[in-house]
């Protein structure tokens, strides 16, 4: 029996534990940019699952994973703009729109993977790239810096995000839409464009999240093969307090302790299964109590903007 | 305002649509419905008409394929699509939905209802009762809640789990297996007890991982659960259920062998497939339909075996398995079949 507190299993809950993590950040670092902006986008989950069939049928077809993952990109970004129009031109309940665009993402995905592919195939993923020097640091190199490439664009995609959204003038106008959109509309800050922005840049980043599983991670694609994964996105920016770092935050605390419960029960560490996969819920849910009645979110979040008002 | 709310209903309404028509495809033709007479069944002067509400695709390689399958033989057996008319509903893992479904089915007049899941099971208890003149079918289980026109069917998926166990610890260099399983119940339990068995019975040392990961479809939770076993150093991996796609992946970058269960996946990584346990249901499927020309809609338990034929063990041909070891494989075949070998599952 493999000790409990052995450099196997700390390496294994910290490796397992960045890879679970890579669908969540894309996901949800797009989502932080259309809630801050004022925009509820629910419809995260169909995204991604549109996304995750247009990279896998690509890549499956053309043998290019790079095609695949512009194609998801693609397909996310249109949904992203069926998304926008609709809430923003059309002002229509976000919620209901975006549950909309899921179900149309479910069902979408189904359809054209009977269509396409009919059965389950796979694909050669991106492989593991090490990073030159970093990945032979020891422990830590094993850790961060043998993954394939969608992993790292995850990460970084958490400071880049953070950048934009508190030093540019762009995250100053995406801010300022969604805490007061009459003022900025009276400054000249066009509401309805950073809207369609952030909402087809989350649909841009929801697609990538779907490749990131269908031919990075996973090297399938299943039909509902996210399993809900993208609503968990949308409960981890309220978790992050709207914040790229609080949504990292999330993400990994929510991935490593799901992967720290497959290694209970391989550990033979006597819980039950049924407790043990609650466990990345249970612990979320208790620290989302603890620390969201701290931050408030965007003041216009999921409140339609009407100029003629 | 108008318009805003037209093309939400619009968007939703399509949404709909197309979530019918991947998920839940609607029985499209739909005949005028016609009372059974069972004097007319043997002229088969109208199909046969069976229905099929399934949680997962009809080409998951798991669970809902290898009752499809099944469907198609006995339609074949039957003389094709005149003799017996076969409708689905896939992806029904809304149990709600699913209950509709059977509902609708029972209503047109279809001859067999087959609600292909346990989780189906207190809908069909509910529904069952208003068609009497219809036979419902559901599995794995062994409860027809005592009404006559249930069949249940159940899996024995411990026998094949034993001879894949078998097979698993024979052909393991570091001692240590891994288990992927969804949630513990029904034929996913049974199979895994019956592969933890087979194993220790070959290597009394041997080290079996079992994970659960709580959910029949998160194949990214599957594929990590795999990684946690390849880390703990497994070198032998099996799992049960829809999910496992993401784990026959990291099997196969890893070099790890493979054990499927419920249908062949050997197509999905030919190099490291080594066996897997087939259902075929068209032993259960062909005594239920027997009855039901009698004129009994149900009542029956049926349960698929290495005895009956319902299990089969299907060999990856492109992996060279020593003879000795294949030889151990048929030899926990025979002894199941003739009893010599108990396979226990309390």
């Amino acid at each position: 029996m493999t000790e409990v507190f052995s450099a196997t299993v700390i390496i294994g809950i910290l490796t397992s534990g960045i890879r679970l993590a890579t669908p969540y950040l894309y996901a949800a670092i797009g989502e932080t940019f259309g809630q801050r902006s004022g925009v509820l986008n629910l419809g995260v989950d169909g995204q991604m699952l549109l996304g995750a069939f247009a990279a896998f049928y690509v890549a499956f077809t053309t043998e290019n994973l790079w095609l695949g993952l512009l194609a998801a990109m693609i397909v996310g970004a249109l949904m992203g703009l069926g998304m926008a129009y609709v809430t923003v031109n059309l002002h229509a309940e976000q919620g209901i729109s975006g549950i909309g665009f899921y179900l149309f993402g479910l069902g979408m995905s189904e359809l054209l993977f009977k269509m396409l592919l009919g059965t389950v195939e796979t694909v050669k993923g991106f492989p593991i790239t090490p990073v030159p020097l970093l990945s032979k640091i020891p422990v830590i190199g094993e850790i961060f810096f043998q993954q394939n490439i969608l992993v790292y664009g995850a990460f970084l995609l958490v400071p880049i995000a953070w950048f934009i959204l508190n030093k540019t003038t762009l995250g100053l106008k995406i801010r300022s839409v969604g805490e007061n959109p009459e003022a900025a509309d009276s400054l000249g800050v066009s509401v309805a464009r950073v809207r369609y922005f952030t909402i087809i840049l989350g649909g841009t980043l929801s697609g990538l999240a779907g490749a990131s599983m269908s031919i990075a991670l996973l090297n399938v694609f299943q039909q509902n093969m996210t399993s809900g994964l993208g609503f968990i996105a949308v409960a981890l920016v309220y978790f992050g307090a709207w914040r790229a770092w609080g949504v990292l935050a999330g993400a990994l605390l929510f991935s490593m302790v799901n992967s720290m419960q497959l290694w209970m029960q391989v550990l033979n560490i006597p819980i039950p299964s049924d407790i043990a996969v609650m466990l990345p819920y249970i612990l979320t849910i208790i620290v989302l109590v603890a620390t969201v009645s701290r931050v408030r979110a965007p003041s216009a979040l999921t409140k339609p903007f009407d100029r003629g008002h | 305002m108008n318009k805003k709310n037209l093309l939400v209903v619009l968007v939703l309404a399509l949404a709909l649509v197309l979530s019918a028509c991947g998920g839940a495809a609607a029985p499209e033709e739909v005949m005028e419905e016609k009372p059974m007479e069972e004097e007319a069944m043997d002229e088969m002067a109208e199909p046969f008409k069976v229905a099929i509400i399934m949680p997962s695709s009809i080409t998951d390689l798991a669970f809902s394929q290898s009752m499809f399958d099944a469907l198609l033989a006995v339609q074949e057996e039957m003389g094709g699509e005149k003799a017996m008319e076969i409708v689905y509903s896939e992806g029904m893992f809304v149990v709600d939905d699913a209950a509709a479904a059977i509902r609708d089915y029972a209503s047109e007049g279809f001859n067999l209802v087959i609600a292909h899941g346990s989780q189906y099971g207190s809908s069909l208890q509910e529904i069952a009762p208003d068609f009497p003149e219809t036979s419902f079918a559901w599995g794995t289980t062994l409860n027809t809640f005592d009404m006559d026109n249930i069949f249940a069917y159940e899996a024995d998926a411990h026998e094949g789990g034993y001879v894949n166990g078998v097979i698993a610890a024979s052909l393991s260099e570091t001692g240590v297996i891994g288990v992927v399983g969804p949630i513990e119940a029904g034929d996913a339990a049974l199979y895994v007890k019956g592969f933890v068995a087979g194993a220790e019975a070959t290597n009394p040392d041997i080290t079996v991982n079992v994970n659960w990961i709580g959910s029949f479809s998160d194949v990214a939770l599957a594929s990590e659960a795999a990684n946690t076993h390849v880390a703990a150093g497994a070198d032998v991996l099996t799992g049960t259920a829809q999910m496992v796609v993401g784990a026959v992946g990291v099997a196969e970058e890893n070099g790890a062998l493979w054990f499927g269960t419920q249908a062949s996946q050997t197509s999905l990584a030919p190099d490291v497939v080594v066996a897997n346990q087939v259902y075929d249901w068209s032993v259960a499927l062909d005594e239920m339909l027997a009855l039901i020309a009698e004129g009994t809609y149900g009542g029956e338990a049926y349960t698929i075996t290495l005895e009956n034929g319902g299990l089969l063990m299907d060999y990856n041909g492109g992996y060279e398995l020593p003879e000795d070891v294949k030889a151990a494989a048929d030899a926990a075949v025979a002894g199941i079949i003739d009893g010599s070998i108990v396979v226990p599952v309390e």
